[in-house]
């Protein structure tokens, strides 16, 4: 029932029994209490570090842990498996990261990233705004030059780690031209409410930031003005597909783990669930979908790795697929627990919970499906 | 090809379909979608074998047919 064999290195494959290992031991039987008390906290972060999984994403001069694509996908599958919060907070800093390593100056480069991969940083990607979400060039927040600075005002809603990232980076409009700047928590005039009562991502430290009148140097500054969206946040997301598509298959792997062990104990009728063929047919279901997403998954890696022009939309396509099937795993998961599956006894009801927001965050499924059948139908007009 | 040549075809796989000359303000025009200039950062370093950093970006750079070509010309100098 496994496709690593799909041309994983040696080293690779060892890399993901690895992650496999602390997952159980780490993060899954406290990934239910993140969710409940709707926190991630400190010490699990500090585990992440010792193990030099922080800063995952990064090469080894900027303190990272220099993980090609595939391992770096093996990675969020399986700390998907185990927690979607700790499998966001994973995928945010890289959002930041990668965004600053390669849209950043020299400078930013070095005096940030070695601060975030060694975990003295917690960072987050500050994009969406109250009023607007996938609509991103048309986002409200402004910052003007004065002086040697930038001065920002607005608002940032729906903030992955918003409560307790110490660095972001954040988009505002110059001049009307979308930009990229990087902003401290320390910041005067920066403040920040916590949003509770979520769907899922409950663990995940949702915050709105609130910026008035907030000075950053102009060093702050991310690759050039007007280039915020088209480049530093196109690539920001990019990597948060990528890590949200592998989570989601994680997540799915656990919806499969959870009904395997549920059908072959709970008995029903005078017959074990798992000999109910209405159950074995949802249980396909899940096989199949986790198999040919993780086959997309493998995929955009390979061309994120060899710096393919094809790596952006495939990581759509893998992200959209991988982020429904995910839905619907969860969704049936809990239909096979039944009332079970709806109590806090088991975790398929966090899992359908934290589903039905991948299905939303970097880029909806149905801006996904933009971007896929635009280009669909300029391949059509290519072969004419 | 020359650089020209392959910079007009690439864009032309990306514009679905629209006229445009070497001189069209791409961006202006709303010619592309909001993905593209990732794309053709991806493909100029790609193709022409240069690398693009903070440093280049200039709309200047990229804004039609023309400039594009005269960016990698100078890149490659």
């Amino acid at each position: 029932m496994s496709i690593y064999d799909f041309g994983l290195t040696k080293q690779q494959q060892e890399k993901k029994e690895e992650f496999k290992e602390f997952v159980d031991r780490e993060i899954v039987p406290v990934a239910g209490r993140f969710d409940a008390m709707e926190e991630m906290p400190q010490s699990m972060i500090q585990k992440l570090i010792d193990r030099g999984y922080w800063g995952a994403e990064l090469p080894l001069e900027y303190g990272g842990a220099g993980m090609d694509h595939i391992t770096y996908g093996l990675f969020n599958e399986e700390i998907g498996r185990g927690c979607a919060n700790v499998r966001n907070m994973i995928g945010v800093q890289g959002m930041f990261s990668t965004a600053i390593l390669r849209w950043g100056s020299e400078e930013q480069r070095k005096q940030w990233l070695p601060r975030v991969s060694s975990g003295e940083l917690i960072a987050a990607f500050a994009l969406t705004e109250p009023e607007i979400g996938s609509d991103a060039k048309n986002i409200h927040t402004t910052a003007r030059q004065e002086g040697s600075g930038y001065i920002i005002n607005g608002r940032k809603k729906w903030i992955s780690f918003g409560g307790n990232a110490d660095v972001f980076v954040l988009f505002a409009k110059v001049d009307g031209q979308v930009s990229a700047f990087i902003v401290e928590r320390n910041t005067p005039g920066f403040t920040c409410k916590p949003i509770t009562g979520l769907l899922g991502f409950r663990g995940s430290m949702l915050a709105e930031l609130c910026l008035e009148e907030c000075r950053v140097p102009a060093g702050n500054l991310v690759g050039q003005v007007g280039f915020g969206l088209a480049l530093v946040a196109n690539h920001g997301l990019a990597h948060g597909r990528y890590s949200t598509a592998w989570g989601a298959v994680g997540l799915a792997q656990a919806c499969l783990d959870a009904c395997l062990d549920y059908a072959g104990q709970r008995m029903q009728f005078g017959a074990y669930l798992k000999d109910h063929q209405l159950i074995q047919q949802m249980i396909a279901d899940m096989v199949t979908n986790i198999m040919a997403a993780r086959l997309l998954c493998l995929r955009a890696g390979q061309l994120r790795e060899q710096g393919d022009e094809k790596a952006l939309l495939e990581t759509s396509v893998a992200k959209n697929f991988s982020a429904n099937m995910a839905f619907k795993a969860a969704n049936d998961a809990v239909q096979i627990h039944g009332a079970n599956g709806c109590g806090s006894e088991y975790p398929v009801q966090r899992y359908m919970r934290d589903a039905k927001i991948m299905e939303i965050v970097e880029g909806s499924t149905q801006i996904q499906e933009i971007i896929i059948a635009g280009s669909a139908f300029r391949n059509v007009r290519d072969r004419k | 090809m020359k650089i020209k040549e392959k910079v007009r075809s690439f864009l032309g796989e990306h514009v679905n379909g629209k006229e445009f000359d070497d001189t069209d303000n791409i961006f202006e025009k709303g010619l592309v979608n909001s993905l593209f200039a990732m794309n053709l950062v991806t493909f100029v370093e790609r193709e022409f074998a240069v690398a693009i950093d903070n440093a280049d970006l200039d709309l200047n750079n990229f804004k039609d047919v023309n400039a594009i070509t005269t960016f990698v010309e100078r890149k490659l100098a």
